[in-house]
């Protein structure tokens, strides 16, 4: 076994999904059958291998500092499931003092 | 006429639009027409733009009689993967999280089709946020292979590979980070190339795992393939990781279509248990006939390739925990549970809870699992070693050979819901492209004949190096012609699914 039905429910929490216990059942098994997979690139042999982070070797891209014209306000708020005086609307953040 | 019109290859239609033989009002019509006659059964399209289709055509058509000079895809349609944004259409990555999201802004490959005056017909259908083999993990159902509409038509990209297929587009726009064009592609009997990675704009693609998503053309033909790669290609400040060079001749080599003297590496580790025997005997076919125009083909191993499929499933899972994390319910997409009792980390986690499929979940999670610490070196850490290696395996092959081929895929469709719920065996799909995704180099496929026990499309995929994509337009337009030639027809004449 490589990873606990706990250990799932716990990235769970740590990823923002609620998991319902039945997913839980249902994907625990899947998760460990997957990184058990997985494991076998810890058979290579890689002492002093470089790791590739990307393909193409680019550091530093800058591009030129020239305004261009941003997305209006109403484009900006049009797809936000709440809106307030032309803020995004959120649930509470901190908890009750 | 119009079947007429949907038959034609994009290059047919450009040149007959040229000539001004058929208005782009027509060629649109005609395939509004059989997306509406046979959709409902192919299922391809999440959304189909009929109106501003037509409006396209409209100034396409304006344009060309006031004698403007337009490119060779005006008057020409593509469908579009919904994963690219698009104003003034739904963009939702096959996925109840962004269901009913309009985005405020194009993708540059959205822009450059516009511009090139292609018409976008809609979008088409995908496994949720790209990740998948079939379409089956789309929120919104599976699209349908065109050969057998009981078995899927691959993917991530499937249901631009069933719209091409089934003669409801000519062209279509995909996205492959380890597979996600080429082996719908494959499975459809049709031709998809992932470019270089770099090579294709980023921008305004929904990213699932950045170092290794690629966007790339799909067609019926390789010129039309090679014609849409030229128009969505070259550089845009807007993606950082997008390569400051010029766009290779993809044009010109499917034009040339001529591999003598070729150096052409078969990669002895893609091939073997799990390959479908149909497949390989498809397979060993091609290699002697490129062979007999004049390549040489010899026998190259890449021993590193063997941990690419469980590299990339630590690679694109722990970059996907990343990306993934923007649908946090706040700015856009769906919201739940917003009842005013909940804060706000207890509604995003009931909207990811509801808004994502069970595949994402399963991504997200393992990502989260990879990068955490205490894990991060036995797992992220090396993978990352083992792309390097795969890197090296690839360069001294290149040292050796000017293409590398294999079979695209180690077996023909499978049937709808046979891997639904068996997440390794539908990893395997992707065994055989996941290298070049994971190298950043180019790599197409293109059809090789049919699987003798099932009758399905087999593909031949050739890799090439990094930027030097006109090579594999000039092996597969090669294959290509000795294949018509030798069937007396295009593969996909064969196809009895519709």
């Amino acid at each position: 076994m490589s990873i606990t039905r706990d250990e799932v429910a716990h990235l769970a929490r740590l990823a923002r999904i609620a998991l319902s216990p039945a997913e839980l059942d249902h994907l625990a098994p899947q998760l460990d059958q997957i990184i058990t997979a997985v494991a076998q690139v810890q058979e290579v042999a890689a002492e002093g291998i470089p790791p590739t982070s990307h393909a193409t070797g680019l550091t530093n891209v800058y591009r030129d500092d020239v305004p261009v014209p941003c997305l209006t306000l109403e484009e900006a708020l049009g797809q936000a499931p709440a809106v307030e005086l032309q803020r995004f609307k959120v649930p509470r953040i901190l908890g009750e003092e | 006429m119009t079947r007429d019109l949907t038959g034609m290859t994009a290059a047919g239609l450009s040149a007959a639009l040229a000539a001004g033989q058929v208005s782009a009002t027509e060629v649109t019509r005609a395939h509004l027409d059989r997306i509406a006659a046979v959709d409902d059964r192919v299922r391809a399209f999440l959304h189909v733009a009929a109106d501003s289709a037509l409006a396209q055509a409209a100034d396409v058509d304006h344009r060309h009689r006031a004698g403007e000079e337009l490119g060779p895809l005006a008057g020409v349609p593509v469908a579009v993967k919904d994963l690219f944004t698009t104003i003034g259409m739904p963009t939702t990555c096959g996925s109840r999280i962004l269901q009913g999201w309009h985005p405020p802004y194009d993708a540059t490959i959205t822009r450059r089709l516009k511009q090139a005056g292609a018409i976008i017909l809609g979008k088409t259908n995908m496994d949720e946020f790209a990740m998948g083999s079939s379409t089956e993990n789309s929120a919104f159902g599976p699209s349908r292979n065109p050969w057998d509409l009981d078995r899927v038509p691959g993917g991530s990209s499937g249901g631009s590979s069933a719209a091409v297929a089934a003669y409801e587009a000519p062209l279509a726009i995909g996205t492959d980070t380890g597979g996600s064009i080429r082996q719908p592609a494959a499975v459809c009997g049709i031709v998809g190339t992932k470019p270089t990675y770099g090579g294709s704009s980023r921008y305004g693609v929904v990213a699932f795992a950045s170092s290794l998503d690629t966007p790339g053309p799909l067609g019926r033909t390789v010129l039309d393939a090679a014609l849409l790669h030229e128009a969505i290609s070259g550089h845009d400040p807007c993606d950082s990781t997008s390569i400051d060079a010029p766009v290779p001749p993809v044009v010109a080599a499917a034009r040339e279509a001529d591999v003598s003297g070729m150096r052409i590496g078969v990669v002895t580790e893609l091939a073997g248990d799990g390959y479908q025997p149909g497949v390989l005997s498809r397979f060993a076919e091609a290699v002697e006939l490129l062979e007999s125009l004049g390549a040489k083909v010899t026998e190259v191993s890449c021993p590193h390739f063997k941990y690419a499929l469980p590299a990339y499933y630590l690679i694109a899972p722990s970059e996907c925990s990343s990306n993934l994390a923007r649908f946090d319910a706040m700015r856009y997409g769906l919201r739940v549970g917003d009842d005013g009792t909940r804060d706000a980390e207890e509604v995003m986690a009931l909207t990811r809870e509801q808004g994502f499929g069970a595949e994402v979940k399963r991504r997200v999670i393992l990502g989260t699992y990879a990068l955490s610490s205490g894990y991060y070196d036995a797992y992220y850490g090396k993978a990352q070693q083992v792309r390097t290696l795969i890197i090296r395996d690839f360069d001294a092959a290149f040292g050796q050979v000017d293409v590398l081929v294999s079979p695209s895929t180690p077996t023909t469709a499978f049937g709808i819901g046979e891997r639904a719920d068996d997440p390794m065996a539908m990893y395997l799909a992707d065994l055989c492209t996941i290298p070049s995704d994971l190298a950043g180099n180019a790599a197409i496929s293109v059809p090789c004949g049919l699987a003798p026990e099932n009758g399905l499309p087999v593909g031949l995929q050739v890799m090439a190096p990094v930027l030097a994509d006109d090579r594999l337009y000039r092996v597969a337009a090669a294959a290509e012609a000795a294949f018509t030639g030798r069937w007396g027809h295009p593969l996909l004449a064969e196809a009895k699914g519709l």
